[in-house]
């Protein structure tokens, strides 16, 4: 114990000797792991199926050209139901979306035995359930078309928006509130001054990234009859009609890029 | 005016923050509290506004316990209690004129906060102290525009237009150059002198302590160990308060040592400024 050490040749590792172990077994696990899931899943596979991919999509994409860029006049409308279901549908999300962060959080919820766990709850179970499911759900409960695409949307981005934006509100400087507070401010005071400026940009930014994913989610949540414009590209898929469906997809693409373009643009002007 | 009784602050950690204090502030009275970090300086100070409520004693403001008021009471009474913090604590994204407003939230409705609709008097007044603190050209500006010196004007623009009666001060100039430091000392202790503002100084700086106020009171380990005058801050007291230290001889000795890799004297910079 009182033996100096010479610093010149003390030792030091990264890992101890245990820690090396227990790194080189998870990796033994690991990889085990992975061969055993491969050979089960080469087994349950159909390889000649597999083989044959290639000479199939070949077949269908030499069918899909050209786009048959007439059938785009009966596109214009469903399109539009696509945009409006995934902005709507924000927009419903945000507002509901608002006061279970402020529940959730954990600087600003009024008590974190009962409220939080609620507004918690509430966050998973929205976002537990894809859009789609919700969209099967809604269609047989209010019956197909946009009305229920609309309300899908927004109760799968309720989740989404309350869980990030109560983790912007978890993260603010508490200093700015105490001095809001210090000052004699109500409760009331103390949101509008001391937190939503600090979250306001994180807020502007969860929406705006909501939305571009909503767009892209509204336009498959025809398939289940939720209306948009994957109602003809499930028409079109179940009659072959090939041509129609690259239409579909460009549009789609478009509209995509469309809203990741204005999504950047209004993040960029916030920050 | 401001009358503490047997103050104990004691965290859930179980730490002892303070530990029986007693301290009486007359009006107008500017006092430096000095001490070493984890003295308990903020904490007292904090206490006072009930940022964090006190364990056990007694807290007198014109006549009136702080300890035990409810919130209603308590937030008309924070009215009179401008606090300066040591980061500024700006609402970084609102502008330098919100900032100073925000100081009168106590004062006006939630309605009239929430749309900016202040009443004029309040905005004259905020000119007037922007005016005072040398920003008034820099209302609309954003405060996360501003420097440090500059920020720290805002924040005692802030205070001020509470129209308090005390100032609680907590490390006003720890982020701060030593010129601007010296400012922003010069101009609370002024404004407290123009207003009759009593102010608690939270300041590890001795030697600005020294040059600004007129009453130092030492705080070591939650306990008031020094209270008097800024001339009798002599070593030995200095040693009371913060542990034992040669506080006459840095220079010396770190030429002296310069050639060896000795420890080199735990001494903090402030302390070197003091010669």
């Amino acid at each position: 114990m009182t033996k100096k050490l010479n610093p010149k040749t003390r030792v030091w590792h990264y890992r101890s000797r245990n820690k090396q172990l227990i790194s080189w077994f998870i990796w033994l696990v690991a990889t085990a792991l992975f061969m055993y899931c491969w050979q089960r899943v080469s087994e349950s596979t159909t390889w000649f199926f597999v083989w044959d991919a290639p000479r199939i999509a070949g077949d269908i994409g030499y069918r899909m050209i050209p786009p048959r860029w007439s059938y785009i006049n009966e596109l214009w409308e469903p399109l539009w139901d696509t945009l409006n279901i995934a902005t709507i549908g924000t927009m419903m999300a945000i507002v509901m979306a608002i006061p279970v962060a402020f529940l959730a959080a954990r600087n600003t919820t009024p008590s974190t035995t009962i409220v939080r766990p609620i507004a918690l709850l509430i966050i998973v179970s929205s976002r537990s359930i894809n859009s789609l499911i919700w969209s099967l759900l809604l269609v047989s409960i209010i019956g197909p078309g946009v009305v229920a695409g609309i309300v899908a949307i927004s109760l799968r981005s309720i989740g989404f928006i309350a869980k990030l934006l109560y983790e912007a509100i978890e993260e603010i400087d508490h200093n700015q509130v105490e001095a809001v507070t210090a000052s004699g401010a109500s409760n009331l005071q103390i949101l509008i001054y001391g937190i939503v400026p600090q979250i306001l940009p994180a807020f502007a930014g969860i929406s705006v990234f909501r939305w571009d994913i909503n767009i892209r989610e509204s336009t498959v949540l025809g398939l289940v009859g939720a209306g948009g414009i994957g109602l003809q590209l499930n028409a079109s898929l179940n009659v072959l009609a090939w041509p129609q469906v690259t239409l579909i997809l460009i549009l789609i693409l478009l509209a995509v890029i469309l809203s990741e373009w204005v999504s950047a643009k209004v993040r960029h002007s916030i920050i | 005016m401001l009358e503490i009784k047997q103050l104990v602050k004691k965290y859930q950690t179980g730490d002892l923050a303070i530990d029986r204090v007693d301290l009486t502030v007359e009006n107008g009275q500017v006092i430096a509290l000095i001490g070493p970090s984890g003295a308990g300086k903020s904490t007292l100070i904090r206490c006072v506004n009930r940022l964090e409520n006190s364990t056990s004693g007694e807290i007198w403001l014109n006549g009136e316990n702080i300890v035990k008021m409810r919130s209603g009471k308590l937030r008309r009474t924070r009215r009179s209690m401008g606090m300066i913090f040591q980061e500024y604590a700006l609402v970084e994204r609102l502008t330098v004129m919100e900032n100073v407003l925000s100081g009168r939230l106590g004062y006006v409705g939630f309605w009239r906060s929430f749309l900016r609709k202040f009443p004029q008097s309040d905005i004259g007044a905020a000119f007037g102290l922007l005016a005072k603190v040398g920003l008034d050209t820099m209302a609309n500006k954003r405060a996360d525009e501003l420097s440090g010196g500059q920020r720290q004007r805002v924040g005692i623009a802030r205070a001020l237009i509470q129209k308090p009666d005390i100032l609680l001060v907590d490390e006003p100039t720890a982020s701060l150059d030593p010129k601007t430091s010296r400012q922003i000392m010069r101009l609370i202790t002024e404004l407290c002198e123009e207003n009759k503002l009593a102010a608690i100084i939270n300041i590890h700086d001795v030697a600005l302590a020294q040059m600004y106020a007129e009453r130092i009171v030492g705080l070591r380990e939650g306990r008031i160990v020094y209270d008097g005058n800024p001339d009798d801050l002599k070593p030995n007291v200095l040693s009371e308060i913060y542990g034992k230290e040669d506080w006459t001889n840095v220079r010396k000795q770190k030429t002296k040592n310069k050639n060896s890799i000795k420890e080199i004297p735990n001494t903090d910079e402030h302390m070197e400024e003091m010669q």
